[in-house]
């Protein structure tokens, strides 16, 4: 019979069945942080039980930490206890951590593959939903929630069933100045952020192929955004080249051994999948978000929807309720939508090819006056890269903050945040109601455009200033 | 875990789509390390006003809706985050019931780890249960019968029988998982064989 990828990698994990298809599966791969793990803990202590694999699992601070001089600890009182709590249990099990002032400590979903710790073939759990994101190395990789976390640290094992194989296909070459934050953006406006629900996304097409491995991980990263379970992509010589000698990757012969077991690691050609959905490279654009859902996308040079052309009630609600959260005119051009802040940071693009992607578009040029502008790198070795290249040098002379690594803004749980309705462009992955801080008004774009929108200081279009 | 056997009580109906978790419960109030004590702060920035004050046209700041143990929502309910406060705050208010077209993944999950009985119905039943709640009658749930009652009408919901019975039971996940310790020993002696890289040994 013909497996899909999900198929395969969930069939190997398979540790027990039961008749109603409920199942043990094996978890390779655990990433723990600071805000989802505590009363995980909390829970094996009192009843006495241990982590039955300390050494597959890898702890990080990231949600809480401050991204300002972090030489005098962290002021807010609760998050200290979190960071403090994440510590003490590594301890106390014996689990590997990258404390705050660990030059390895960043953004969750960034250490795992700059470290090696993510492979592919693996199920990798987080307790964090943009778990996804490890799936760009073909690996199983989902969020869970603590009760689930306790459940992993316990057993090494998950209990799931099955979901159904979603395949989006995805051909042709990105145009110039459209990155896949524009591709993701583009298929969750097209499949609704219920979408992919109960399904596992496999994105391919010869556009996926031809994107690096971080760009990938900004697809598979914001599949959670589109509803399913997990997004994965067939592995590669990209792929393969990347983990070669990271800290936590294979060595000698058992990196032989790895290889020759990932290179098996594709869907069979007539394997079925339940849903399937297909896009052509040249139809995408840049693309902003103008409401409070993901799904709420335009293209830089559409307008904002207007609820009167809307039939359904549902929608026709949701559509005024966002525009009035939002502070927008029904049909405001995209372009003509002023903003106060810009992030750039985040686990959907907080990585070095998303920060050379700003720089190249903010190189000798300054932000507009009235924008407060802020980068955020995905990690500390990100930021050491960074300033290698001397891209903080160009973010800092065009008039940007350049922090410390962590979740900052992406989430507000710091001192990162926006005020009552001050609006940002963001390249972080959610534009809830008060995502970024109570009141905030959140329009989700790439590094580029969201460059280009300091530079203009209103949502602009990125090609405009490609050289 | 508490069991989820059956419930009576008026309905909070809350006719919004799309309910993340950001609002089920905002992040500030993420960084506890307890599960318990979210419930004053359940749909915080849909309770209270900027200065702390309760809103009184929020269903759940009325009576008798603050005591309701079952909540009726949109579609889509629990997006967003993986983030288990969401149902511990719900818990923590009361509600251990809710009635939805449907749910996001993550939390419909994270509901049956916590003694909380998410139920998928159609939205015309969801209509017809909501008049139950602008009345102010009570409804009541039945998980072994899988069914709603209300007035003289009944609706059935579709349930997983595993579920079902952790729920009925009150059951501890990671008991009965340890329970196949064997496997999973076995398991692992495969895979340190079929693939040693896995341990990194
Ligand atoms: S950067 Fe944002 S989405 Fe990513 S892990 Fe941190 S808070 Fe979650």
């Amino acid at each position: 019979m013909p497996y899909t990828l999900y198929d395969k990698i969930w069939n190997e994990h398979l540790v027990y069945q039961q008749e109603d298809g409920t199942s043990l599966l094996f978890v390779d791969r655990h990433l723990i942080h600071e805000v989802t793990s505590p009363q995980a803990f909390e829970g094996l202590r009192n009843s006495n039980r241990n982590v039955r694999q300390p050494s597959l699992t890898l702890a990080v601070a990231d949600h809480n930490v401050p991204t300002t001089d972090r030489s005098k600890g962290i002021d807010d009182k609760e998050s200290k206890i979190q960071v403090d709590t994440l510590e003490a249990n590594c301890k106390q099990f014996g689990i590997k951590l990258f404390g705050m002032n660990d030059k390895r400590q960043g953004i969750v979903h960034i250490i795992g593959p700059e470290q090696g710790f993510t492979q592919p073939g693996t199920v990798i759990v987080c307790g964090d939903s943009h778990t996804a994101t490890h799936g760009a190395f073909g690996s199983l990789a989902f969020g869970i929630g603590t009760s689930e976390v306790e459940h992993v640290l316990a057993t090494q094992t998950l209990v799931q069933k099955k979901a159904k194989n979603f395949r989006i296909n995805v051909n042709g070459k990105l145009p110039l100045g459209v990155t896949s934050k524009d591709v993701i953006l583009q298929i969750i406006g097209k499949i609704g952020t219920a979408g992919g629900t109960g399904c596992v996304i496999e994105y391919s097409g010869s556009l996926i192929s031809s994107l690096s491995v971080e760009q990938r991980m900004t697809i598979c990263n914001m599949t959670i955004e589109g509803g399913a379970r997990a997004g994965l992509i067939e592995p590669d010589q990209k792929i393969f080249d990347y983990l070669k000698d990271k800290p936590m990757s294979p060595k000698k012969e058992n990196w032989e051994k790895a290889l020759n077991n990932w290179k098996n690691l594709k869907s069979d050609r007539d394997a079925k999948f339940d849903k399937e959905i297909s896009l052509e490279g040249k139809e995408i654009l840049p693309m902003v978000t103008w409401g409070t859902s993901p799904q709420d996308v335009i293209t830089i040079e559409g307008k904002v929807p207007n609820p009167n052309d809307e039939k359904d009630t549902d929608r026709k609600n949701s559509i005024e309720r966002s525009l009035k959260y939002m502070g927008l005119k029904p049909d405001t051009a995209a372009k003509d939508i002023k903003i106060d802040k810009v992030f750039i940071g985040s686990c959907t693009n907080g990585r070095i090819e998303d920060l050379r992607e700003a720089a190249k578009i903010l190189k000798n040029k300054t932000k507009a006056s009235h924008v407060e502008a802020m980068v955020v790198p995905g990690s500390g070795l990100v930021k050491q890269q960074a300033e290698q290249e001397g891209l903080d040098k160009i973010f800092i002379s065009s008039g940007f903050e350049w922090r410390e690594p962590g979740c900052s803004m992406c989430l507000a749980m710091n001192a990162d945040k926006l005020k009552p309705e001050e609006r940002c462009a963001s390249t972080s992955n959610r534009n809830f109601e008060g995502r970024q801080g109570r009141g905030g008004r959140t329009h989700l774009v790439s590094p580029g455009m969201a460059a280009a929108a300091a530079i203009s200081g209103n949502l602009d279009d990125v090609r405009k200033y490609q050289n | 875990m508490k069991k989820f056997i059956s419930i009576k009580s008026i309905p909070a109906y809350l006719p919004i789509v799309n309910i993340d978790t950001d609002m089920i419960i905002p992040k500030q109030f993420l960084k506890t390390i307890k599960r318990t004590g979210l419930g004053k702060n359940l749909f915080f920035e849909l309770r209270y006003d900027d200065e702390g004050n309760k809103i009184e046209d929020f269903i759940l700041n009325q009576k008798p809706y603050d005591n309701s143990k079952i909540l009726i929502t949109g579609k889509n309910f629990g997006c967003g985050s993986s983030r288990e406060h969401a149902p511990w705050a719900l818990l923590d208010f009361g509600i251990t019931c809710v009635i939805s077209s449907s749910y996001a993944d993550i939390f419909y999950n994270n509901c049956f780890k916590n003694g909380i009985l998410p139920i998928i119905l159609e939205e015309e039943k969801i209509k017809e249960l909501s008049e139950y709640s602008h009345r102010k009658e009570e409804i009541s749930v039945d998980l072994n019968e899988q069914k709603i009652v209300y007035g003289n009408n009944e609706a059935k919901f579709d349930i997983d029988p595993f579920k079902k019975k952790c729920l009925l039971e009150g059951l501890d996940d990671i008991a009965l998982s340890l329970e196949k310790s064997d496997k999973i020993t076995s398991f692992e002696k495969n895979l340190k064989n079929n693939k040693p890289w896995i341990f990194n040994d």
